[in-house]
């Protein structure tokens, strides 16, 4: 019984996280997030008068409160801010406040004749998911809240699948959606019905606060990982169920609210994907910044070795004076070292350091470059021939690649300058 | 129940009396600090800040396993200006907008929140923490120490505002300005922004962490349909605040069950809605009534057209037959009715016969005003814009109505400079002819 | 000119004044676009050229007038009509690849529902090749540089295969190898019959690019061959400031608030 309980609220989780999460990352890419928000708590009122007006649990009065509500949020907060020229984020607050306070009143005011309190429209009662059974003809037949909310998400999947060109290029490029044909704004409100379903089938069992987060925090984490929409869109999925598994196991072990940990579980995720996914992540980032500086600090190490050599070939450089003379920090400099003497550019020799052949060779094309900068600037960029040539160039060197060294070889060795050139014609004028 | 009105109004119990000063301060002070927050476009940052409080809330709670005001209130404001940091850092950092930002940080914090709230009330001293307060707010459950505390930042922070006034409008206004006058813009917007942590800090137990934003955000939208000047407009929000923190106050004390945030909310939203219906200007009423007027103003104008138009057919008459302007006007004659009536009123025209009018020397004036104003602009058109001429006379049929006097004098000028003759536009007998 | 049904007429707008917040930004714009033209389109700041553009596709809408594409109201011809917008007009952080972005031009001939089929993925990379762009299909677009996604733009366009083409600033704050594939792709447009008209800020190249200019400083100040109108005297209208009469009383409207519904 508690491993299927545990079963059953797991999957409740999932499948919410996972509905939320597909709609979510349009969301996310709509710039729309707070929107999302917005609807997910100003459904309440749909589904406390659907309560007062039914008296029941009955799923199709909820659906089409929240529903109702839903669209209303989205259609006051444009008038808001359209009409009324207020500002959107104010709008947001503005409206989803109003409502929702609408809602806690309402519910406030029936408590004990209704089985919603204010606490489980914030978080829920997942917990008692797996005890809300449906029974026809005296057959168990699962959890409600497992029918429901998984209805839900096949409806959102094909909802997707059948509109996911018209979803891509309205979100996209609004403007060419337009004067393509297509009703951008039909499928906005298409967009918002479906959150709202989302968000009511999600309420009862997650409450208000993990909607929320399932709607924006997967897909966002899976921004962080992918360049490639369905891939988004998929990794939201597996993100959102990763969240309500580990986030009930954080609840278990802390005995606390399910969904308040499943939130937890998912910030959590997030935050590992901000240090850690490739291309965007903060591990990336640093990474990638140190291979800049290791390649600046090789060039440093190799201009240095070189010089010192061209003007006294027999002294010796010790590895301390390096790290000592160059500007770009101890690691990035090691590293340098480390690299050159694997690829057999720099030499070690009873603790002093020499230039190979390739190193030399190596250094020289550094020189080459550095001098072919110095020229072009003191031309083309009309800077005085002193230090400035020489710190520019210092600071150019590291990027001159083949392409634009042939370019610079062809301006620099040009009889004259482009500008001159110039100076030239308008002389003759 | 009546009772209970009359000891809240009358303010002769203490108790009521220090919750309702409380709540009134609270509500000036996230009026006043809205404003700013607004004006900034930083609205939901305050509701961020709010969620993100949670957390720090429970953490005081922990850690003292005291109810006492003072750790919870710092472990809130620490945990808030972490969650603004969250924010920035996460925008910084990467490509998540600001949006998703604020949504992340909310819902995850609030999410942690749960999770220590939830987990306090498993601990033996935890059952009676009363920390679930902290969600929707309740004002009533308030110890005099706690709107001690709160009155005391309220006043504090209105009284920074009013000291920095200055600096703060131009921050908003225009930052770069304000930073090569010297001032340290970073630091005042620190300030600011602290500030705005103060008032969702003290707002938390009688509003709530889920609806602190609303107190921030209403009152101060509500106050700009109003006026075009921050000073009245602050002023407006603070009021509006204050009203709202009573409100929500003393219905909530007689409803016990009722959690005072919604209703403080409520009574915010209220004054916003019949704001934007009945603010002048701005206001949706406003709007209408001027459409309606600008309306009327131009079929009495098409009226006074229309007379100038047959008069300058017919040299010989001054009275003008009704049923001229049927045709003249394409106004129903149910419409030309109410409009005779209206220029009568105004003493433009007046009958001459039961079915004859004739222009009064002030209808006269007006009406030669506006059909010159008409034929320049059609001029205009025709000479600047070089418009085909079948084009003109809607045109100038919609700006006439607009077209100052100021303007008109323009026009001419423009025109005789291109050596237009405007001399003889309109061509009709004077009236005392 | 007014007859309204002239059917070889690629763009005829009549009598069209736009307004933003009931301000008028563009006054009486009557002109029309000859066929098989290179059209640049001229003006200070704030002189409605992209207006002009979105009031053309029906992005914003009109407080009078109407516009005709080849004698027929735009809703019925868009397939006729190709959008390139400012570059900027997209987050171009977006997860898709420079092939998608392509496949976006015949989302218009698809339609609702349907998805795009092998024809149509090889009608993109001809067009992405017609930009020089055939090596980055796979891309993802935030990895492009600045001259990089104007051509994903305009093969883009190219993909929609249409008769005329609007486009909002292609030239601008592109590097010079996406300058001489848009000149290329213009001249080739040219040649096949097409009607394009180029919004454009540089002005010592238009008689180099264009056939036909339009100047435009809140209202048509010329239209017409480049060699006709492209002149001193035009040009210091078209930018010797705006006309205060026209601000103030796009003012005074936007005041009063019922005129120009």
């Amino acid at each position: 019984m508690e491993l299927s309980a545990a079963f059953w609220i797991i999957l409740t989780g999932s499948l919410v996280a996972a509905s939320c999460g597909i709609l979510g990352s349009f969301l996310v890419l709509r710039k729309m997030s707070l929107i999302g928000d917005a609807i997910s708590h100003s459904v309440l009122p749909g589904i406390a008068i659907a309560f007062i007006i039914s008296a029941s649990r009955d799923v199709l009065p909820m659906i089409i409160g929240a529903s109702a509500f839903g669209l209303l949020t989205v259609f006051l907060i444009e008038i808001l801010n359209k009409k009324w020229r207020v500002q959107e984020d104010a709008s947001i607050g503005i409206i989803y406040t109003a409502l929702f306070a609408i809602g806690v009143i309402l519910i406030s005011m029936m408590a004990g004749h209704i089985d919603l309190d204010q606490e489980c429209v914030l978080y829920g009662e997942i917990a008692y998911t797996p005890w809300d059974i449906v029974i026809i003809n005296g057959a168990e037949w699962g959890p409600r809240p497992v029918w429901f909310i998984g209805t839900v998400f096949i409806i959102n999947i094909l909802f997707i699948r059948t509109f996911y060109k018209e979803m891509v290029i309205s979100s996209f490029d609004p403007a060419l959606a337009m004067s393509l044909g297509f009703n951008v704004s039909l499928l906005h409100y298409l967009f918002m019905g479906m959150v709202s379903l989302t968000t009511v089938a999600s309420f009862e069992s997650v409450g208000a606060i993990l909607v929320v987060a399932m709607l924006i925090v997967p897909g966002a984490t899976a921004y962080l990982w992918t360049n490639r929409l369905p891939v988004m869109l998929i990794l939201s999925v597996i993100f959102g169920i990763l969240s309500s598994v580990f986030g009930y196991l954080l609840a278990t072990y802390w005995e606390s609210s399910i969904a308040g940990a499943m939130t937890v579980a998912a910030g959590i995720l997030f935050l590992v994907s901000i240090l850690l996914a490739p291309q965007y992540g903060l591990l990336g980032k640093f990474y990638n910044h140190l291979k800049l500086s290791v390649s600046f600090a090789s060039d440093h190490l190799l201009l240095l070795l070189y010089r010192q050599l061209e003007r006294e070939p027999q002294t010796l450089v010790i590895p301390g004076a390096v790290y000592q003379s160059t500007s770009t920090g101890r690691l990035p400099t090691l590293l340098a070292l480390m690299k050159n003497r694997r690829d057999g550019r720099i030499s070690k020799r009873k603790k002093h350091l020499y230039l190979t052949d390739s190193g030399k060779e190596m250094a020289h094309q550094l020189i080459q470059r550095h001098r072919l900068w110095e020229r072009f600037a003191s031309r083309e960029l009309g800077l005085p021939d002193d230090e400035h040539v020489h710190e520019s160039a210092h600071r150019m060197e590291h990027f001159i690649d083949e392409n634009i060294t042939e370019e610079l070889y062809q301006v620099v060795n040009n009889e004259k300058s482009s500008k001159s050139k110039a100076k030239d014609k308008y002389e003759k004028k | 129940m009546m009772d209970q009105i009359l000891r809240f109004i009358s303010v002769s119990d203490a108790n009521v009396r220090y919750v309702l000063i409380g709540s009134m301060l609270l509500g000036m002070a996230a009026g006043i600090i809205g404003t700013f927050a607004l004006l900034r476009k930083r609205s939901l940052l305050g509701d961020a800040l709010a969620h993100a409080a949670l957390p720090g809330v429970g953490l005081g709670f922990l850690l003292t396993l005291s109810k006492s005001i003072v750790p919870l209130f710092i472990g809130a404001s620490i945990a808030g200006i972490l969650g603004v940091l969250t924010i920035i850092g996460i925008t910084r950092t990467n490509r998540i907008k600001q949006d998703a930002a604020i949504g992340i940080t909310l819902s995850v914090y609030f999410g942690a929140g749960i999770v220590l709230l939830t987990y306090i009330q498993r601990l033996p001293s935890g059952n009676q923490s009363g920390l679930d307060k902290f969600l929707f707010g309740q004002a009533a459950s308030m110890l005099p120490s706690d709107i001690m505390m709160m009155s005391i930042v309220s006043l504090l922070v209105i009284l920074i505002v009013i000291a920095l006034f200055k600096e703060f409008r131009l921050l908003i206004f225009d930052q770069a300005f304000l930073a090569t006058l010297g001032y340290p813009v970073h630091i005042l917007d620190i300030l600011l922004m602290v500030l705005v942590v103060f008032v969702v800090m003290i707002g938390l137990q009688a509003v709530g962490v889920v609806l602190m934003a609303a107190l921030l955000i209403t009152p101060a939208a509500g106050a700009r349909f109003w006026t075009e000047n921050l000073r009245s407009m602050i002023i407006l929000a603070a009021v509006f605040g204050a009203f709202s923190g009573v409100v929500g106050t003393f219905l909530s004390s007689l409803a016990p069950r009722i959690p005072t945030g919604p209703v403080m909310v409520l009574a915010a939203t209220m004054f916003f809605v019949i704001s934007a219906v009945s603010a002048p200007r701005r206001g949706l009423a406003a709007k209408l009534l001027q459409l309606r007027h600008n309306r009327r103003k131009m079929q009495q104008e098409h009226f006074l057209r229309a007379a100038i138009e047959w008069l300058e057919l017919h040299h010989e008459s001054k009275a003008i037959p009704l049923k001229a302007f049927i045709g003249r006007t394409e106004m129903p004659i149910s419409k030309l009715k109410r409009v005779t009536a209206w220029l009568i009123d105004k003493r433009m025209i007046k009958f001459s016969s039961s079915n004859h009018i004739q222009l009064t020397q002030k209808g006269y004036d007006k009406a030669l005003q506006i059909v010159k104003s008409h034929r320049l602009w059609e001029y205009y058109l025709l000479y600047r814009m070089q418009l085909q001429e079948d084009h003109l006379h809607r045109d100038a049929d919609e700006i006439e109505h607009i077209l100052t006097p100021d303007l008109i004098d323009q026009i001419e000028k423009i025109l005789q400079n291109e050596g237009v003759d405007t001399s003889n536009v309109v061509s009709v007998h004077p009236l005392h002819q | 000119m007014n007859s309204g049904t002239n059917n070889n007429i690629p763009i005829e707008i009549h009598d069209m004044t736009v307004a933003y917040h009931k301000k008028p930004v563009l006054w009486d714009i009557d002109v029309t676009a000859p066929e098989g033209k290179l059209i640049g389109i001229i003006g200070p700041n704030g002189a409605g050229k992209s207006t002009l553009v979105k009031a053309v596709l029906d992005l914003i809408p009109k407080a009078s007038g109407w516009v005709k594409i080849y004698g027929q109201p735009y809703t019925d011809m868009r397939s006729l009509v190709g959008y390139v917008p400012q570059k900027e007009s997209v987050d171009w952080d977006f997860p898709v690849n420079v092939r998608d972005v392509v496949l976006m031009g015949l989302y218009g001939q698809l339609g609702w529902f349907k998805r795009p089929k092998k024809q149509h993925i090889k009608s993109a990379e001809d067009s992405l090749k017609q930009v020089d762009m055939e090596d980055y299909a796979d891309r993802q677009i935030s990895q492009l540089s600045g001259g990089q996604q104007q051509r994903v733009f305009l093969a883009r366009a190219l993909a929609q295969d249409a008769q005329i083409y609007l486009m909002d600033e292609p030239f601008a704050g592109v590097d010079a190898a996406t300058e001489n594939a848009i000149i290329k792709l213009l001249s080739n447009l040219r040649e096949k019959g097409k009607t394009v008209l180029v919004v454009h800020h540089d002005l010592s190249t238009i008689p180099k690019y264009f056939d036909w200019l339009m100047m435009l400083n809140m209202r048509i100040i010329a239209a017409g061959p480049v060699k006709e109108v492209f002149t001193t005297e035009n040009l210091r209208r078209t930018y010797g400031g705006k006309l205060t009469v026209l601000t103030e009383a796009a003012d005074k409207i936007s005041q009063a608030g019922s005129v120009h519904k």
